[in-house]
């Protein structure tokens, strides 16, 4: 039998990327507050339409007709944006700044949206890569891509060390746990002098095979972009990677083991899973991407303190992946841009930004318990499903 | 000897209740066990006890030649014990196949590289199982292998109850626990839900099944001997005919005049 041709139905998404390109370009550079604000509410209906059935099912199927060309149109984007603001420092700042968030928030989204396992010490996890990048970098010559491994490791070391209560507690109390880790380790940086107490420590720029991202790309002598394009640049590498990491997890054996031990335990070891060993996957998994993007914002942002590491970050990472969609890696970025990007460019709700996003949760949590973009059923390859 | 499961006074408590009280239980391989009593009589506390939910005060177990007493439920299953619960415990969310998987577990490679690397290889191992998915689905019903992809929370109790006993036979297990299958559903969809377990047996010959079931005539169908609980001990053994003349299992039924 010989199959019938029929134009795949590309054109939605093929279309919408450039469009979401252009859209971050003018977000990032409305001055207006009334713009902005605009702006932001576009960009939230969008989100709430391509999360609806029809629309979302026209995305899917045409991600599905090509799902390597529009990964790459979509990453190609997405460097476009970054070198079209070449010279905006504050909008690449804000670019690198949502890339990183987003890889801790898709790290978050294994341990909570997988696997059940709620950690509110994401800024925790976030700043054990940030200290380690700054001391290691200021001691030792080691090289900074050896750096940010070593930040992703030690960050999945440290979170071990709260597997065993983790393990012991389900629900609640296994989040309270997490609360009081993050708690405890801002406590723990003020009073250690070793680590720079209250002040913290200053961070060593990001240096890739005698590259100093910190130094401003030269092009000629009347050109010369932004230091943070190589940031930008960089964390969007990261972030897809991760993506990339996160989506082949969930499409594998990895991501049902997870999901059938975060649906019913007891279930789950009948049919022999190791509830513990899946648990600690995740959650190892998820502080590594945590580890390795705090080093990374330490390196760009050249500085450390205890204070960008509280509960109240931890909570807004948390709100990140709530507000996007618990188990749909996709929706963690623009759920960051929401989050990041729109108190930075609205100042009235700068003062207010909790009130705010703790508003928005419960909001979320009430009416669209499933997140802005819900997650779909597991589709192991593009053509899974029915024809 | 070709005994498959041998419990030796198997003991559980809780607190001051004692739910199962020093259980003997000797199964043959491929044979079908009916186990009936009346409600509260451990029948499903034994399942628990036999897939390592429940701790055992005292007793051993020992299943295919080997020493299993005290042993985790993951031990439990590799060594080949399947089961389906009284109230259904599919993953509502997740798709038919991937309860499956659930199932299935055994046979999955769960390497990280293999998962995240090695997608071809991927791919061929998912299609193999895909594929047998839909054949062991077909033997229950015709129209089971179309809803594939779709959620188990979106199919029918009946249908559920079919995957659910689909999920507990894809891994091929020595042991088939059934924990009341026939529960919510009408007669006749309980015997061919039944007559569906046969024919997938037949495919199966050292298959030994364990089924616990209210309705008689299921049991009568099905069953080559009987056990009846009661207040968490055996009080007669045999086959189906003679167990149901026993005047013990009348009066645990019944009551005592």
């Amino acid at each position: 039998m010989r199959k019938i041709f029929r134009p795949a139905p590309v054109w939605p998404a093929l279309l919408l990327l450039p469009l979401l390109g252009g859209y971050g370009y003018v977000f990032l550079h409305a001055e207006a507050q009334w713009q902005v604000a605009i702006l932001a509410l576009a960009g939230v209906a969008a989100i709430l339409a391509a999360g609806s059935r029809r629309v979302g099912a026209a995305l899917d199927r045409s991600w599905r007709a090509a799902p390597s060309l529009l990964g790459w149109l979509a990453f190609v984007v997405a460097a476009a944006l970054i070198y079209v603001l070449r010279e905006d420092h504050f909008a690449l700042l804000m670019v690198a700044t949502v890339l990183l968030y987003a890889l801790v928030c898709l790290g978050l989204n294994v341990q909570f949206g997988y696997a059940g396992v709620l950690n509110f010490a994401g800024a925790a996890f976030f700043g054990i890569g940030g200290y380690t990048a700054a001391v290691l970098a200021a001691h030792t010559a080691l090289p900074h891509l050896v750096i940010l491994a070593s930040a992703g490791l030690l960050s999945g070391v440290v979170g071990s060390l709260l597997v065993l209560p983790l393990l012991r507690t389900r629900g609640h109390y296994a989040a309270l746990i997490t609360i009081a880790f993050a708690i405890l380790f801002r406590t723990f940086l003020e009073v250690n002098d070793l680590l720079g107490g209250p002040q913290g420590l200053k961070v060593p720029g990001l240096a890739i095979l005698g590259w100093s991202f910190n130094d401003s790309i030269v092009v000629d002598a009347d050109t010369e972009f932004s230091f943070y394009v190589a940031y930008a640049g960089f964390s969007l590498v990261l972030f897809t990677i991760g993506l990339i990491l996160v989506w082949r997890l969930e499409r594998s054996w990895l991501g049902l083991s997870l999901d059938a031990v975060r649906i019913d335990e007891t279930a789950a070891s009948v049919f022999g899973f190791q509830v513990a060993r899946w648990k600690i996957l995740a959650f190892s998994l998820g502080n590594v991407l945590a580890g390795v993007a705090g080093a990374v914002y330490g390196m760009m942002t050249g500085f450390v303190a205890p204070a960008s590491f509280t509960l109240a970050e931890s909570l807004i990472f948390v709100s990140i992946v709530i507000l996007g969609g618990l188990g749909n890696p996709a929706a963690v970025l623009p759920a960051t841009v929401l989050v990041v990007v729109l108190p930075e460019k609205l100042q009235f709700i700068q003062e207010y930004r909790y009130l705010l996003f703790s508003a928005i949760v419960i909001l979320i949590l009430l009416f669209k318990p499933a997140g802005l973009l819900p997650r779909s059923l597991r589709r192991y390859f593009p053509s899974w499903g029915k024809a | 000897m070709n005994v498959l499961l041998d419990c030796r006074g198997l003991t559980v408590r809780f607190g001051g209740l004692t739910a199962l009280n020093g259980l003997d239980l000797t199964l043959k391989h491929g044979e079908t066990l009916g186990l009936i009593g009346p409600n509260g009589s451990g029948k499903t506390t034994f399942f628990n006890a036999l897939t390592g939910l429940y701790r055992l005060v005292a007793g051993r177990v020992r299943f295919g030649g080997r020493e299993m007493t005290g042993a985790s439920p993951q031990d439990l299953y590799d060594a080949g014990i399947a089961r389906t619960f009284q109230r259904s415990r599919l993953c509502l969310t997740l798709s038919v196949f991937d309860n499956l998987m659930i199932g299935n577990h055994r046979r999955l490679s769960r390497g990280l590289a293999f998962n995240l690397l090695r997608r071809r290889a991927f791919e061929q191992e998912l299609r193999e199982h895909q594929a047998r998915s839909r054949m062991l689905l077909e033997t229950f019903h015709p129209s089971l292998p179309d809803r594939l992809y779709d959620p188990a929370g979106e199919l029918g109790m009946i249908d559920r109850r079919r995957v659910e006993v689909c999920r507990a036979l894809i891994g091929e297990p020595r042991l088939l626990l059934l924990d009341e299958p026939s529960a919510g559903m009408t007669h006749e969809e309980t015997h061919e839900l039944m007559e569906d377990i046969l024919a997938t047996r037949a495919r199966q010959p050292g298959l030994s099944i364990i089924l616990i079931e209210h309705e008689m005539g299921v049991i009568e169908r099905v069953s080559d001997r009987c056990a009846v609980l009661n207040f968490g001990e055996k009080i007669c053994e045999g086959s189906y005919a003679s167990v149901v003349a026993d005047a013990r299992v009348q009066e645990a039924y019944l009551g005592s005049e």
